[in-house]
């Protein structure tokens, strides 16, 4: 799975609301949400996200995967996250 | 240490704009048990997808409808209407009720007197009925409505010729202020055929007219209808005894009550805007005090509610197949049930409801059925909170038409479930294999052989 930067202007509260000043769009995620964009954050790498989801978690690497990849698909297409 | 449960990560964009007044409702309880068994459980004995009937439930809507027409009416009688689910366990708990069959096929005729029933309390509606099952439904007394004057003519013939006497009623339509008009079934009031037809009845010797019979529709969303056909009937009734000095032992009002299912292109939820079942029962009974019968007298008011007896009480639970984003950015949920299993969904908004306990996020979403065909969509728009594969969904209100519309097409049928009041699981309809779908098939001997 490709790398992706998150956008630094990008504003995360702790209870899932996003404001993105560049363009006024504002967004609600849920908390496993919240997590990945921290982790983004932190410039971690999917596998890394991966790993910290399924250690955390009651789920299997194949489906964390697939969902983080859908997920990290909306940010793109949102324009919140660039691939690099 | 435990994990923490897990939910996809979900993130919605906010549109800002004004308030919508009515708002929605996110309500995402999710439904574990069906009358006290586990869903979790029945998946487990039965597979998925599965309709599951609820015993109970059916019994309480029989007996609670029976009360509300018979507060308000000396002498009522139900009629299940067999097309709306004809399971032989269905139809043997509304018997066990007390509830005559309705029919209206020879298929489903022999049915109900294979159940038990007899034949003088069979109702035989319908357009076509075949010369082989009027000649049985005759001998055996069973009450006959007639559509159409060339059905009048064919029962006239196999009276005459087999020297037999029929009792019969003839079904009569009008217009009662909605739309569509079912003129399609019965004999017209306003222009006089329903007269012409009585007047041929009643002076034909071998023909015992007993009745009069209208059912004005289906899912008729007000009670100003009913009130309107009954008084039309009961002018009819009252003509008889005036004209023939004949007085008919019932009046069938048919049905079409609504079940608590929402229509496609209706705003509010159907249980905010539909009528009582008490507003439709003041209704059908005000106008049959005008009789000029009274006391024991009065005619007897048959009902031959289907709907609204046996929608709720019927649960589809399926599993989740997968999740994908549809191009406008959608969230699509794929169901192992579809429109094959759930005819119904082509007009209702069924309700879809999680199995399991998921997360407070909701997102809208399409839901789709199994089927490689684009037609195959449960629910085009309906909020659902984040759901995974092989989760469990419990469709609501699928008791009504399901298992008689269903298709065997792509897929087979799947099992059928009663739960009875004893909380057992009782297995009442077997899923479809290989050899039960081809068993009907003949292979001509020159197909057989190929090489590829």
């Amino acid at each position: 799975m490709r790398k992706y930067k998150i956008s630094s202007n990008l504003a995360i509260s702790e209870n899932g609301f996003l404001f993105y000043p560049l363009t006024g769009e504002s967004f609600t995620v849920n908390q496993m949400g919240v997590q990945i964009l921290n982790l983004l954050k932190k410039e971690e790498k999917p596998e890394q996200i991966i790993s910290a989801i399924i250690d955390e978690y009651d789920t299997d690497h194949a489906t964390a995967e697939r969902d983080l990849g859908e997920f990290l698909t909306q940010l793109k297409n949102y324009k919140l996250v660039n691939e690099l | 240490m435990d994990k923490k449960v897990y939910e996809r990560p979900v993130i919605i964009k906010q549109y800002s704009g004004l308030m919508n007044k009515f708002g929605g409702t996110t309500d995402q309880t999710p439904i574990k048990d069906i009358d006290g068994v586990s869903v979790k459980q029945l998946v487990e004995d039965f597979g998925s997808p599965l309709f599951v009937m609820s015993e109970d439930k059916i019994r309480a809507n029989q007996r609670k409808m029976l009360r509300i027409f018979k507060t308000r009416y000396p002498k009522v009688q139900f009629a299940w209407s067999y097309k709306t689910n004809y399971l032989d366990s269905v139809c043997s708990v509304f018997h066990q009720e007390g509830s005559w069959a309705e029919v209206v096929s020879e298929f489903e005729y022999d049915k109900a007197r294979k159940l038990g029933v007899p034949g003088e309390k069979i109702i035989f509606n319908g357009p076509e009925k075949s010369s082989s099952a009027l000649i049985k439904a005759i001998k055996e007394n069973a009450k006959i409505h007639i559509d159409h004057f060339d059905e009048l003519y064919q029962i006239i013939e196999i009276t005459e010729s087999l020297n037999l006497k029929a009792n019969v009623a003839i079904r009569v339509n009008m217009d009662v202020g909605i739309y569509p008009k079912w003129d399609r079934f019965g004999f017209n009031y306003e222009n006089g055929e329903a007269e012409a037809a009585l007047r041929r009845i009643v002076v034909n010797d071998k023909l015992n007219l007993i009745g009069l019979h209208t059912h004005i529709g289906t899912y008729i969303m007000s009670a100003e209808p009913y009130r309107l056909a009954a008084v039309k009937i009961v002018e009819l009734f009252n003509k008889l005894i005036d004209e023939y000095d004949i007085t008919l032992e019932y009046i069938d009002m048919g049905g079409g009550l609504p079940s608590n299912n929402t229509l496609k292109g209706q705003y509010l939820e159907a249980d905010q805007i539909l009528p009582s079942y008490e507003q439709f029962a003041d209704a059908v009974t005000s106008p049959l005090f005008d009789t000029k019968l009274s006391g024991d007298k009065m005619p007897l008011l048959i009902l031959e509610s289907g709907r609204a007896l046996i929608d709720d009480a019927g649960y589809l639970i399926s599993e989740v197949i997968g999740n994908k984003r549809l191009a406008d950015g959608r969230r699509a949920v794929i169901l192992n049930a579809g429109v094959n299993l759930l005819f119904t969904s082509f007009w209702f908004k069924h309700k879809i409801v999680p199995a399991q306990d998921t997360g407070g996020f909701t997102e809208n979403s399409s839901v789709y059925g199994p089927l490689c065909m684009n037609i195959d969509c449960l629910r085009e728009e309906i909020v659902l909170p984040a759901l995974k594969r092989k989760d469990h969904v419990v469709i609501l209100n699928t008791g009504a038409y399901s298992v008689t519309q269903w298709m065997q097409f792509i897929t087979m049928r799947p099992k059928v479930v009663m739960i009875m009041q004893d909380k057992t699981v009782e297995l009442i309809r077997d899923s479809e294999n290989l050899e039960y779908i081809t068993s009907p098939e003949k292979l001509p001997e020159k197909l057989k052989e190929f090489s590829l």
